[in-house]
């Protein structure tokens, strides 16, 4: 027997060591569809409850909408459950050809390829693309898919303080003797929400001579007047190299991402990138509902804009409430607490209040930034939203933290 | 020993701390296990060393633990110095 008992003793130590550090990840079911209302089992085996959910990224509600079901449907009965396959043997339908055009067009971009998920876009694009002689040049805050492809790919790479633009053309000076750069940000950061000055970034791009990615997971849909995403908001839409995305989140939440961009560059990806190569196509069901979420956001801005009014209110009560948020515009709010066990303890007694939030801290976040991430929805109706303040309000008055400041709330519990 | 401590220092300060980050940096503080520099981000630290001391730095060698203090980063530039 190869898993012997010493073998298995230490895989179990391993796990009491996650355990100790606080980082385990604890077994939540949820019951009931995606939604603002969901039955949540937890711990496991519990009694369901009925609670506010506000750390999904559901962010345009359209991870249950009636029309995104019915299109699945359809597909699932037009062209089957699954390929079979990978996309360049006998994986790829029109269903498939549809979807990259419409996200080309959705984008604005020239092509588009569809990954099994934009953890393997991000994954298989930079190996497509670049050489040892190459550089990436990369935000800090990445998301850590960007940063598995970046160590994945023979280019060389270095980093800059998160959106700090002087530090960036520092770098891009000192890199003018590669062949190519490249430049590499998420558009909206998914742990505090910030945008990303697209604008200024592409300034320096065209001044040094560097490609631009961006990883838009956190704002394809939603950012910008009509959804397109941080590009549209800076109006640069024009000048990005190279978006990658996810159909997981606002996009209609299943699965499956893609590398959209210049059309050599995605040519490229289609000929080398391995995940694409070597991993199923996206399922005919989830293409066909991921068609319909693209037609429904290019008729209206109905669902951005309620999101976009759900944050506004959101964020101007935690403020008049006395919660430290961080500023921004994004529908993500990080309630920032700075102690980990602070913002597990309140996460823990917000779901006891009837609101499904979690707590983030080290090494999620830089040490001393724990926080609990609030997550807006067009799903979510105003009284859910004042709910979860009042929920916030309590919480914090059991903790004496509102109306102060970081150094208050450091000064009584400490980072 | 201290002169190249203070030019690490230097440039650790000026590429991994921002202006409003209420962080001291000196000789023994922990760089990596607090997060001021991430595994990540550790890449320019290397380059730096690499071209500044003329050395060629192992992914063996250039591991978390030994870039975790000034001293100890120190400590690795000497040994390839001889």
């Amino acid at each position: 027997m190869a898993y012997s008992d010493k073998t298995r003793q230490a895989f179990v130590d391993d796990i009491e060591t996650i355990k100790k550090r606080g980082i385990f990840k604890e077994k939540r079911f949820i019951c009931s569809p995606q939604g603002a209302v969901i039955d949540v089992e937890y711990p496991e085996g519990a009694p369901r409850k009925e609670v506010l959910n506000f750390c999904a990224n559901n962010y345009l509600g359209l991870s249950s909408h009636a029309d995104v079901i019915k299109a699945a449907h359809e597909g699932l009965d037009s062209r089957g459950y699954g390929m079979s396959s990978v996309r360049f043997i006998c994986g790829t339908q029109d269903i498939h050809r549809e979807l990259q055009d419409k996200m080309s067009s959705f984008l604005g971009m020239e092509d588009t390829l569809l990954f099994p998920s934009c953890m393997d876009a991000n994954a298989g694009v930079f190996e497509s693309i670049l050489e040892p002689e190459d550089v990436i040049i990369a935000d800090r805050l990445i998301h850590a898919s960007l940063v598995d492809g970046i160590r994945l790919c023979s280019a060389q790479y270095d980093t800059f303080k998160h959106m700090n633009m002087k530090h960036l053309e520092k770098k891009l000076e000192l890199h003018q003797d590669k062949r190519h750069r490249l430049i590499v940000t998420d558009g909206v950061f998914s742990m505090d929400g910030d945008l990303c000055p697209l604008d200024e970034m592409c300034e320096l791009s065209e001044k040094y001579d560097a490609m631009l990615l961006v990883d838009e997971s956190h704002a394809s849909g939603f950012i910008g007047r009509t959804g397109r995403g941080t590009h549209e908001h800076f109006g640069v839409m024009d000048k990005i190299d190279l978006i990658t995305t996810t159909f997981g989140k606002a996009l209609g939440g299943a699965s499956g991402g893609c590398v959209s961009g210049r059309k050599e560059l995605v040519e490229l990806c289609r000929q080398k990138a391995r995940p694409y190569l070597f991993s199923n196509s996206m399922a005919p069901p989830i293409v066909a509902g991921s068609i319909k979420v693209i037609e429904v956001l290019s008729k209206t801005t109905e669902r951005r804009d309620k999101l976009e009014e759900n944050t506004q209110r959101f964020r101007e009560k935690m403020t008049s409430a006395g919660l430290n948020i961080r500023s921004g515009v994004t529908p993500i709010v990080p309630v920032m607490l700075y102690n980990a066990k602070l913002a597990n303890d309140m996460a823990r007694d917000m779901y006891a209040e009837g609101i499904y939030v979690i707590g983030f801290f080290f090494p999620v976040v830089a040490a001393g930034a724990a926080r609990i991430r609030v997550q807006l929805s067009a799903a979510h109706e105003i009284e859910h939203i004042d709910k979860c303040v009042d929920a916030f309000a309590k919480v914090g008055d059991k903790y004496g933290i509102i109306g102060m400041d970081k150094k208050a709330i450091i000064d009584k519990y400490g980072m | 020993m201290d002169e190249m401590k203070s030019v690490v220092l230097e440039y650790i300060v000026d590429e991994y701390v921002d202006e409003d980050d209420d962080v001291e940096v000196d000789f023994d503080t922990a760089l990596i296990s607090s997060g001021i520099v991430d595994s990540f981000s550790m890449v320019s630290l290397k380059v730096f060393l690499e071209k500044k001391y003329d050395i060629s730095l192992s992914d063996s060698e250039a591991t978390p633990e030994a870039f975790d203090t000034v001293t100890s980063i120190v400590e690795l530039v000497n040994k390839h110095l001889g």
